[in-house]
């Protein structure tokens, strides 16, 4: 599987992942979540810079099913699902990851025609940094 | 007093093409030699005149091996335009720039690429595309068909399309193609159950949802309007263009803005009118950056054919096709003549307004074409010459 290759600016993230947190980079002087992360904020423009922990707690905003051809990692767990969460504390942060049955489970441990555009979800930490996520109702 | 512009200041005058296929013998830079000559002979102007180039970042023929090989004379203008698709109306319009701004006198832009035979991008898990890959690829967001697929389900969602509205897409560019004997899928039909009963790639994206991979080169020669009028064809004048990379975008996964469904299209369109004596109402065909059947009614509703959230309807009662609202993609399109990084889009729309298109509109005087949306884009207003 691939890992992902950090820049300065996303390190902090990985970090706290790796520690089972989820924390988003905020604007040290408007307060604004920004994701990706960046040197500056492109409110006030002010290179101030904390990370914040948030709830943890979102929505689907979208999902895909890739199906082969894919790289051999994924390709073993194909068809799997790809979905964009659209966190509580930052609707404007939407975090592509994976929905799974618990911690740690296979990229394709729920079935696709359970998911929904909509549905309730909260992070949670397999422990190899991977942030992913379980539906609060399933 | 406002500066003259670009406007119909420069003119396409020749256009050149190789063959198109899924495996072509010859590598990237000598099909962009064949292409490049095949263009200048088009307008009948000699390789030694040649002073611009532009092309791809994505572009494997350097400037300095097709200079050498073609013989051109000394450049003083030369420019890469960056995101894949979404460069390809920037070529032209840079060269249009360069020759509006006196800095050259004649450019050439062209496009080499092996796509049908050689690798796939998406499979270099060292080198990292364009895109902020640390936040999506290890999740298993690969391949830029999954990044469209997640807009295009939020898409459907968000505004009642459906996959109907998708194959009324792929359906016109494969009808358009099966008028074209150069295209790859010109002895190739499509229908309805193909397209609904085919192999998902990424759900809600199927085969015919994808563009081709071919292999090919493609090249046009822009000179000023004046000079325009001495070369062996009608001139098709650059109207208009621009580029567009909008507030807070993010390549291909534009995630993470405050709207999403709103990309590169809206801000390109924005300029392209402005500076334009036309208006979506009299543009008589349309060439639109099909990667993915889903960009086509994104960028309906960017350029302005139709209100937001409109595209999947727009498709509707074959407006697509030759006879329709919006004839589109006469060529067949990246999903069935070619897919050369959207090169193919400006030659087919050369074509139209020379009245030579295998898929002709009638009287057809103007003409978009688009680069790549989702992705830093760029798009032509074109209009036939005298
Ligand atoms: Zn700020």
């Amino acid at each position: 599987m691939l890992t992902p290759v950090v820049d300065p600016d996303g390190a902090p993230f990985w970090e706290h992942a790796r520690a089972g947190r989820l924390h988003i980079q905020a604007c040290a002087d408007c307060g604004t979540f920004r994701f990706p992360p960046r040197p500056c904020c492109p409110h006030c423009q002010s290179f101030g810079q904390e990370w914040r922990r948030v709830s943890g707690h979102g929505r689907i905003w979208s999902y895909v099913v890739p199906h082969p051809p894919l790289l051999p990692d994924y390709a073993a767990q194909a068809p799997y699902n790809v979905i964009v969460v659209e966190l509580d504390d930052a609707p404007r942060v939407r975090l592509v990851g994976n929905l799974v049955t618990e911690a740690g489970a296979r990229l394709d441990s729920v079935p696709p025609e359970q998911i929904r555009i909509g549905a309730r979800v909260r992070v949670v930490f397999d422990g190899t940094g991977l942030p992913q996520w379980v539906r609060e109702r399933p | 007093m406002a500066a003259a512009g670009i406007k119909d200041a420069t003119a396409v005058v020749g256009i050149g093409q190789t063959a198109f296929a899924r495996h072509l013998p010859e590598d990237e830079r000598t099909l962009a030699c064949r292409a490049v000559l095949a263009a200048l002979d088009d307008a009948g102007i000699a390789p030694g005149e040649v002073d611009a180039l532009a092309s791809y970042t994505m572009e494997e023929t350097d400037e300095v091996e097709l200079a050498k090989a073609v013989g051109f004379g000394d450049l003083t203008w030369f420019g890469r335009i960056g995101y894949g698709g979404g460069g390809s109306c920037a070529t032209v319009a840079q060269l249009a720039a360069a020759i509006a701004s006196g800095q050259a006198s004649v450019g050439v832009a062209w496009r080499s690429r092996k796509r049908g035979s050689g690798a796939r991008p998406w499979t270099d898990t060292v080198r990292q595309l364009p895109t902020p890959a640390q936040w999506t690829r290890p999740f298993g967001l690969l391949r830029p068909v999954d990044e469209i697929a997640m807009l295009t389900r939020r898409y459907l969602h968000e505004y009642g399309a459906t996959r109907d509205h998708l194959f009324n897409v792929a359906l016109a560019c494969r009808n358009r193609a099966n008028q074209n004997p150069d295209a790859m899928m010109y002895d190739r039909p499509l229908t309805r159950e193909m397209y609904m009963t085919s192999r998902w790639i990424s759900e809600p994206l199927c085969l015919f949802d994808n563009c081709l991979e071919t292999d090919g080169a493609l090249a046009c020669v822009v000179v000023g309007a004046e000079r325009a009028r001495d070369c062996r064809r009608r001139p098709v004048l650059i109207h208009a263009a621009a580029q567009g990379l909008p507030a807070q975008h993010h390549g291909m996964v534009n995630y993470w803005n405050d709207d999403p469904l709103t990309g590169p299209a809206w801000a390109a369109a924005r300029h392209l009118w402005k500076h334009a004596d036309l208006t979506p109402e009299d543009v008589d065909v349309a060439q639109i950056y099909d990667a993915f059947t889903a960009l086509v009614p994104l960028s309906l509703e960017g350029y302005g054919f139709c209100g937001r959230g409109e595209g999947g309807a727009f498709t509707e009662q074959g407006a697509l096709e030759t006879g329709g609202r919006l004839p589109l993609n006469t060529g067949g399109g990246g999903l069935s003549e070619a897919y050369v990084h959207g090169f193919n889009l400006i030659t087919e729309g050369v074509k139209q307004l020379r009245g030579t298109s295998t898929a002709q509109v009638p009287g057809a005087t103007t003409c978009l074409v688009t680069a790549g949306e989702g992705v830093p884009t760029s798009a032509l207003l074109l209009r036939a010459g005298d």
